[in-house]
């Protein structure tokens, strides 16, 4: 198992490189860093000079793109051009947000999903089943950055309205600062974390259901109860064992779709995210906090995919990596 | 039992049926025609059908997948007739009547905006573009994954070992932030130039699935029979591993519309993708952004594109079951 | 004689399909004595397996449906037995064996920890070390090798036959009475059917089970059972002892199954199927399900289906109205059975 883990490591690392390189080469023709940082009001000719000679912007591509490299490791990511400040701190900050808003979305997702999964397999066919069966169809229709849209129309100045304050439907907090786990957080993540669930919610209760059936209708489902096996007992230990094996995947590989739908989201909500982070960043045409975007999620994505085969090694004793 | 002549001048017996047909001896060489005719006038039901002709059928049983066609020849046609559908060009405005609810009056169906354009004609240029966008990134994507990914998959070896690093380059990173990053640097707004850069990564996708079944269908034993009566590399792709796989890869191209639709609106609503002239639904959403409590001008374009990838959907669930060979899984 | 261990009296089965109703069982009775091995024998779709999944309660109710019928097993009718105490027959004292080994074991779980499982279920109290030590004389008797490290393995690391071993262990860990084998060789090798067929009559030799056995290949009735049913299209069409039914077989079907295995002992040029296709289910013939295909049919075939009555002696059953034309005939088989 370790020399599977040390295997697929090392081969990412190549990919990595080569997935990096490849965004840094367009990126850098794509944009000017050097007219971006003209641009700066507060920059100098001298400070152009200084900074054209510290990010070798005078050199070409490849080499700029080996100076980054060693500057996301000795330098923690480098500074932006656009506010030449330090890009980690940012990067540290808008990262803590985005996994609060991500894991409270999909850890509700997850679990009311396969709850409601099973139960449709179980109940097929019944009013529950096609219920839910229509809410996932609309789930994977609804465009994430309407659907935030709607929510935030549907709440905004809802004080005014209805004279109850629920939910907040911009920013992370009322009072600029960090706190964290307030319930003035909760009700700011509310809405964003909603709109996440559902589109998660559609695909974790769907591949659920299928699971389930395929499981359900198999041979040895039929073997247990010959056996005289309890129903409880079929459904917690025959049912249940198998069918949640190909959830754990399904989960830890959306993490590309769920980053994607955590850009809209922020941005629709105005929340001091990655995402957002990232679509400011862009339309600054600031090239070392795009790369530096690019390379976190890249390695996160990454490493999810090495835990979905890892936990599907684990949970299924047909696949061993030898 | 009755006697009948086998060629070799020997003789044998064989049953007789005298309900059917008099008693005509089963002659060995007429056996199989002989068999259905009897079976067919017993009343027994005999009927052959093509593969095609049972696909076809399960697609019709589906009523959620007939409804999507439905719907999708009704937008999608409005889209194409757009011209003749549409009261209003895209960007005709008039300031006498803006921001009106839906009314009837001056065909303002879906009511107006800012300006004064007529969203409704917004609405159908915005899926004119949507499906010129959607279908031709769907059947580019597809086209493209299929050659690379069959050849991958049949050829194995270091051709497949090199496509697979590719596609991996591209997988493994995110999704929307690359193709944000391609289209604010690269792109100019038009649809054609988002178009080819969804193409650029959707490819890849389409790849993967069609390298799986490539692999796997290689190693089935109609294969080997084929190689072994003497075919050739190019014959085995296309005649036998070819048919089995368009099935898979049909779905795969038709779901691939509704994510393309879905890919291309969010983009142009961040800004990034279609922008102005060119119409696009997602470009309506985030117009209607500024006026929050206009209902209209969030409804109906997010509404489109909703109904757009449902019928889509649909539509691709009922052909996965109706060209899924094994019958064996239940209904969605 | 002794009485019936079993005894199914007018089974009717029915599937609700989209194309409409299927009548998988269609009125078949049988008995069945202790210790005896009865076949039943016929083609696919003829209602062999359904017959006996319904006495378990195994076939699934939405699409299906127990219609009519008694199947009495130890003074008791396993049809309106309640979930409960059927579970307590299941595994217990009617015990069954499927056909595909491959998809009949749970992947997840160790092959020791399944069979022991099957003695768990029924003796709850039995201490962990008592059960593990009872597997691994179980997989000893069907013949698996090193059972002790087979115990923790997971059945992908069997091979097929060592898997229907498995499954044979598995149902007869609780000395059933009736055990059920359901086509266990038909997705075998032929070299592993026979080892298998082995491991099935020793086991039965060594408990005294009386068994069904399911299949559609005459060579394993000639060879395994004391009696055999031939069904076709849900119904029972012959009945009675092996040897005299391949002697002198008294249905137009059997005898038309018989005619079209090769024989062995002479050169044959042609083989003999039996004309026709098989009926649809869901539309069958009026009257004889079988005279579409038949050479003695008459009229009175399309009319009236035919009971299922005694021929020569009360125990050689046959279901023809014309079964006596066929008496005196002799089968293809009629010399090696003697």
């Amino acid at each position: 198992m370790f020399t599977f883990i040390a295997r697929r490591v090392l081969y990412s690392i190549p990919v990595l490189f080569f997935s990096t390189f490849f965004s840094f080469l367009f990126v850098s023709y794509a944009s000017n860093p050097l007219a971006t940082v003209r641009q700066n009001p507060r920059a100098t000719p001298h400070l152009i000079h200084l900074l054209t000679l510290q990010y070798h912007l005078n050199q070409p591509v490849i080499v700029r793109y080996f100076y980054w490299v060693q500057d996301v490791f000795t330098n923690k990511l480098g500074k932006s051009l656009v506010t030449l400040q330090p890009i980690w701190p940012d990067v540290q900050r808008t990262m803590g947000h985005t996994a609060q808003l991500c894991i409270l979305s999909e850890s509700v997702a997850i679990i009311v999903g396969i709850a409601v999964g099973i139960y449709s397999a179980i109940k097929q066919y019944s009013f529950f089943d096609y219920s839910f069966t229509t809410v996932s169809f609309l789930g994977f229709a609804m465009p994430v950055f309407w659907l935030a849209l709607l929510l935030q129309i549907a709440f905004t100045d809802e004080y005014n309205k209805w004279g109850v304050r629920i939910f907040y439907t911009s920013g992370l907090n009322s009072i600029p600062g960090e706190s964290w786990f307030t319930l003035d957080r909760l009700q700011h993540l509310a809405l964003p974390a909603l709109t996440l669930f559902i589109i998660s919610f559609a695909l974790y209760s769907r591949y659920m259901r299928a699971s389930m059936l395929d499981v359900i209708n198999s041979d040895y489902i039929r073997t247990a109860r010959a056996k005289g096996v309890s129903e409880r007992k079929v459904i917690m230990r025959h049912i249940f064992r198998n069918a949640l094996i190909p959830i754990t995947t399904v989960a830890a590989l959306n993490i590309g779709g769920l980053l994607g739908g955590a850009i809209v989201t922020e941005t629709v909500f105005t929340l001091d995210g990655f995402g957002f982070y990232f679509v400011q960043k862009l339309g600054q045409g600031d090239t070392y906090a795009v790369m530096a975007y690019l390379l976190v999620t890249a390695v996160i994505i990454i490493i999810f995919n090495l835990i979905a085969d890892i936990t599907y090694g684990f949970l299924d004793p047909r696949i061993r990596y030898d | 039992m009755t006697e009948f002549t086998r060629p070799d001048g020997s003789t044998g017996l064989v049953p007789t049926n005298p309900t059917i047909a008099g008693a005509e001896p089963l002659a060995p060489d007429g056996g199989i025609d002989r068999a259905v005719e009897t079976t067919t006038e017993a009343g027994l039901e005999l009927k052959a059908r093509s593969q095609w002709q049972y696909a076809r059928m399960r697609f019709f049983r589906h009523r959620l997948a007939v409804a999507g066609l439905i719907g999708l020849i009704i937008i999608f046609g409005c889209g194409i007739f757009a011209p003749l559908v549409a009261p209003y060009g895209f960007a005709q405005f008039d300031l006498l009547h803006t921001l009106q609810p839906p009314t009837t009056a001056h065909q303002h169906y879906f009511g107006t905006d800012t300006i004064g354009r007529d969203e409704f004609s917004r609405v159908i240029w915005g899926v004119r573009t949507s499906m010129e966008v959607g279908v031709f990134v769907a059947v580019a994507s597809t086209i493209i994954g299929l050659i690379i990914g069959a050849i991958a998959g049949y050829q194995g070896g270091w051709i497949d070992n090199l496509m697979m690093r590719v596609t991996d380059l591209v997988l493994t990173l995110p999704a929307l932030a690359i193709l944000l990053a391609f289209t604010a640097l690269v792109g100019n707004g038009g649809q054609w130039t988002l178009s080819f850069i969804l193409v650029l990564f959707f490819w890849t996708g389409i790849a993967r699935v069609v390298r799986g079944l490539f692999l796997s269908l290689r190693e089935k034993e109609y294969v080997e029979a084929a190689k072994a009566s003497g075919a050739g590399d190019m014959r085995l792709m296309f005649r036998h591993i070819l048919p089995n796989t368009l099935g898979p890869i049909i779905v795969n191209a038709t779901l691939a519309v509704g994510v393309a639709i879905l890919t291309e609106s969010a983009l142009s609503f961040l800004g990034f993708g279609i922008k102005p002239p060119t119409p696009s639904l997602g470009e309506l959403v985030a117009d209607a952004q500024s006026n929050p409590d206009q209902w209209w001008l969030t409804i109906f374009p997010g509404l489109t594109i909703v109904l757009i990838v449902l019928c889509v959907n649909f539509v691709g669930d009922g052909l996965r079951d109706a060209l899924d060979p094994q019958q064996r899984r239940v209904r969605a | 004689m002794p009485d019936p261990l079993l005894s199914i009296e007018d089974l009717v089965v029915e599937f609700k399909t989209e194309d409409g109703v299927v009548h998988a069982v269609d009125g078949v009775s049988y008995e069945l004595f202790p210790g005896e091995i009865l076949g039943i024998v016929g083609e696919s779709g003829s209602g062999k397996s359904v017959s006996t999944l319904a006495l378990l309660g195994l076939i699934p109710q939405p699409p299906g449906r127990i219609v009519s019928g008694t199947a009495m097993f130890k003074g008791r009718d396993l049809l309106r037995l309640k979930k409960r105490e059927l579970r307590k027959v299941r595994g217990n004292e009617v015990a069954m064996v499927f056909q595909d080994p491959m998809t009949s074991l749970n992947p997840v779980l160790t092959v020791g920890n399944q069979l022991g499982e099957a003695i768990n279920t029924h003796f709850p109290d039995e201490k962990d070390e008592v059960v593990k030590q009872k597997v691994i004389d179980l997989l000893t008797l069907v013949g698996v090798p090193n059972p002790e490290q087979r115990y923790s393995q997971y059945p992908h690391e069997f091979s097929g036959g060592m898997r229907q071993r498995a499954m044979i262990a598995m149902a007869i860990s609780n000395s059933p009475s009736l055990l059920i084998a359901d086509e266990p060789t038909t997705a075998l090798d032929v070299t592993i059917q026979a080892q298998v067929l082995e491991v099935l009559k020793r086991v039965q030799q060594e408990t005294d089970a009386a068994t069904i056995l399911i299949t559609h290949d005459l060579g394993i009735v000639a060879e395994m059972c004391d009696r055999v049913l031939v069904m076709y299209a849900g119904h029972i069409v012959e009945a009675g002892d092996v040897a005299t039914i391949f002697r002198s077989p008294r249905h137009p079907y059997t005898i038309g199954l018989m005619n079209s295995l090769p024989k062995l002992t002479e050169d044959e040029e042609w083989l003999e199927p039996i004309t026709g296709a098989p009926p649809s289910l869901i539309n069958l013939p009026p009257g004889c399900p079988f005279h579409p295909r038949c050479f003695l049919a008459r009229e009175r075939c399309r009319q009236e289906n035919p009971p299922l009555a005694p021929v020569e002696g009360s125990e050689h059953k046959s279901a023809c109205h014309f079964s006596e034309e066929l008496i005196g005939r002799k089968s293809k088989f009629s010399e090696a059975v003697a």
